[in-house]
């Protein structure tokens, strides 16, 4: 049989199938994914533009100025003549909260995080690290219930000063709140530290202590200060302990003892109240609302700022 | 030895100096180590503290009662039957939303390089605001919720004027002499509410139409109960309700479940996004190689290869989110408001509470009583998490292979 050599090559049966449906297909799912991806966008600007329409709406009001709300000592706006909206009576009150939290959590969660990175043998380390982990997991409202109910009853022991509401059991909460936070931040960050930086150091003859603090803290410092600047961030933002435990009586005070109400106490007892919505106490929330954003973004961006530039270092 | 200024040789090179400082230097090593440990430890008691205090006060409280009752005023008796409802739809309508969203930024994010220097930034740009999102406060979303979705800035007028509204069937409600309820419908809501006529008919609660005995005053009504069942006073103002259908909906969406459950998963979506990043990452580069030298695109990829080696990393990132949700108190105060619920929703637009917002109800009350109950809500929600929390384990456990 002589073989057909009119069929060309390329005409063998073979189909080969057109690949358009697949990139049609590839760009509408890049698109959809996309999209998806917008919504975070949206979710920033939609924070942001609802603050500042709210808190622009608020300062438009002839009682309120800019500058009386940022300098302002007083925050009176819901009874007597003369209203007064000085923020610093609030901010005080998430200032001393926050200082009490971190004077207690910061420490405790780098030497936390010490351990766990430098000695701790790693049976020790099958126990902790899970108890931080449930720790962390415990959501805040429970511990706002614990300052309430035992912190604040252990005080009373120490010292007949302490409120029934104070400053000093919501900040020690929001503490115990920050410790696994800091503790697993940190600890990240002196993991990240080489092991060579550690064994050079013992080579010299350094105890582990020596290596702890004089070469692996100091290595793993931007991780560090990262890690202080989120846990302040978040003890700043922290709501439900503080409207448990801290009171509600907006008032300019460094006194621990005292009851006082800090920026999101104030958004939750507007947002509980009766108020109007077209009260200007009521608008007042969406202003201390956008100071605690502007606040809590500047440390949280900052701290991802630092924690960033020592991730350079080490990879 | 630059860093302390001294040099060995100014050191006296006795082997005394030499064994007292290193005992120094021993015994500070030993120190810091017992140091470390007690701090360690402290968290540890922390929790134990923590933990019993909760069950000490509450477990006493806990019983069938307390998990289905309505939180009343009385204490023996309340529980929280509707807060575990509302937890339980508001994380419903949270998780359906977050995780798919969730899980397709993460892929856009990973697994679609950018091709462009423009496409490069809007990457970054993408990903520096969703770790900037993970933290901004909670209660700050809970205003978004609140003027996003509660009353979308007022543009679609109010919950009791609503723009748009579907599966909702008005009624006018009179009350009898006998106290029994009669009801017309209602075909246009715009129409005027009705008053009692003479000779006209209304529905019994059991929705057959009866005819009403129509009086002229108080004085005129029947004693008979019979016929009292049924007897109203003539020009009587009817009271007007609405009946909402499973399916009701409307503009804006008011102080309701889908509020609750939309602003929460803005809270989590960020977590969702970070932990499906992490487990996408972890996925071994060498397989989506082999997929790209056979000409798979990305999305193939993706869909035959990725995804399910990353599912048990995404459902236990998942899992560890919706805990999250569960717990959070914040968001949902700020946009329901701690308002007196006594029933589980029955339609994503109904009242609502959630198992914290309840806790923080009795929690702040100055009745023990009412603390043992909050402690007793505690102990539901913390058993939930660590229900949640052991599901997560279990998944991570069984469900990982060695992929590389």
């Amino acid at each position: 049989m002589a073989i057909d050599t009119t069929v060309s090559p390329y005409r063998t049966g073979v189909r080969f199938r057109s690949l358009r449906g697949t990139y049609v297909r590839e760009w509408f799912v890049r698109a959809l994914l996309g999209g998806c991806s917008a919504l975070s966008v949206l979710t920033t600007v939609g924070i942001v533009s609802v603050l500042f329409f709210e808190a622009y709406r608020f300062f438009e009001a002839p009682e309120v100025t800019f500058w009386g709300f940022i300098t302002g000592t007083q925050w009176n706006p819901l009874m007597g003549a003369e209203k007064t909206f000085g923020v610093w009576a609030l901010v005080s009150g998430t200032l001393i909260v926050s200082l009490i939290a971190m004077l207690f959590a910061l420490p405790l969660g780098l030497v936390t995080a010490i351990y766990l990175s430098e000695y701790a043998h790693p049976r020790v380390r099958a126990i902790l690290k899970p108890a931080l982990e449930v720790l962390a997991g415990i959501p805040s409202v429970v511990y706002g219930f614990f300052a309430l109910t035992v912190i604040t009853p252990m005080l009373k022991i120490f010292s007949d000063g302490f409120s029934t509401y104070n400053a000093t059991a919501a900040g020690l909460a929001v503490g115990i709140l920050c410790i696994p936070i800091v503790s697993s931040l940190v600890e990240d960050a002196l993991r990240a530290v080489p092991q060579s930086l550690r064994d050079g150091a013992y080579g010299l003859g350094a105890t582990r202590f020596e290596v702890s603090i004089r070469v692996v803290v100091p290595a793993a410092l931007s991780g560090i200060i990262s890690a202080f600047l989120l846990a302040i961030s978040r003890a700043v933002g922290e709501t439900m302990i503080v409207a448990l435990a801290a009171g509600s009586r907006p008032h300019l005070t460094l006194d621990p003892r005292e009851d006082t109400q800090t920026m999101t106490g104030w958004m939750v007892q507007m947002a509980l109240g009766d108020v109007s919505s077209f009260d200007l106490a009521y608008l007042s929330m969406y202003a201390v609302a956008a100071l605690l954003f502007v606040i809590t973004m500047v440390l949280t961006v900052s701290g991802n700022i630092v924690r960033s530039r020592y991730r350079e270092v080490y990879q | 030895m630059t860093r302390t200024g001294k040099t060995v040789s100014d050191h006296p090179l006795d082997s005394l100096t030499l064994k007292a400082e290193s005992r120094r230097r021993e015994f500070l090593d030993r120190g810091f180590h017992w140091f470390c440990i007690a701090t360690a430890a402290m968290s540890v008691v922390i929790l134990f503290v923590l933990l019993g205090s909760v069950l000490w006060q509450g477990l006493s409280q806990l019983s069938w009662n307390f998990l289905t009752h309505y939180p009343e005023a009385n204490p023996a008796l309340a529980g929280i039957g509707p807060a575990i409802g509302g937890t339980i739809c508001v994380c419903l309508i949270c998780g359906l939303l977050s995780l798919p969203v969730g899980v397709a930024t993460a892929v856009f994010l990973e697994e679609f390089p950018p091709k462009s220097k423009l496409g490069r930034k809007v990457h970054s740009f993408i990903q520096l605001n969703i770790t900037n999102l993970a933290g901004v406060p909670s209660v700050v979303y809970g205003i978004l919720g609140l003027t996003l979705f509660v009353t979308m800035f007022g543009w679609f007028g109010s919950t009791s004027e609503p723009a748009l509204e579907i599966g909702g069937k008005y009624y006018d409600q009179f009350f009898t002499a006998g106290e029994k309820v009669l009801l017309l419908p209602v075909d246009d809501p715009g129409q005027p509410v009705a008053t009692v006529q003479p000779g006209m008919k209304a529905m019994n609660s059991s929705g057959e139409w009866v005819d009403v005995t129509v009086v002229a005053n108080r004085r005129a009504l029947p004693s008979d109960p019979a016929l009292a069942e049924y007897a109203l006073i003539l020009g009587r103002e009817a009271g007007r309700i609405i009946k909402p259908a499973p399916w009701y909906f409307r503009v804006p969406f008011g102080r309701s479940v889908l509020a609750g459950g939309l602003t929460l998963m803005l809270v989590v979506l960020p977590i969702v996004i970070i932990s499906s990043q992490e487990a996408i990452r972890a996925v071994p580069g060498s397989l989506r190689e082999a997929g790209l030298g056979l000409a798979a695109t990305r999305w193939q990829i993706v869909r035959n290869v990725t995804l399910p080696a990353a599912i048990p990393g995404i459902m236990t990132g998942a899992i560890l989110a919706m805990s999250r949700a569960i717990g959070e108190a914040a968001p949902i105060l700020i946009l329901a408001g701690a308002i007196f619920i006594t029933a589980s929703p029955g339609n994503l637009m109904d009242g609502f509470t959630v198992l914290p917002l309840q806790i923080y109800d009795w929690a702040g009350r100055p009745q023990h009583e009412f603390h043992n109950l909050a402690a007793a809500g505690i102990v539901v929600l913390l058993m939930i998490l660590f229900a949640f929390n052991l599901v997560a384990v279990l998944v991570r456990q069984f469900t990982q292979k060695p992929l590389s």
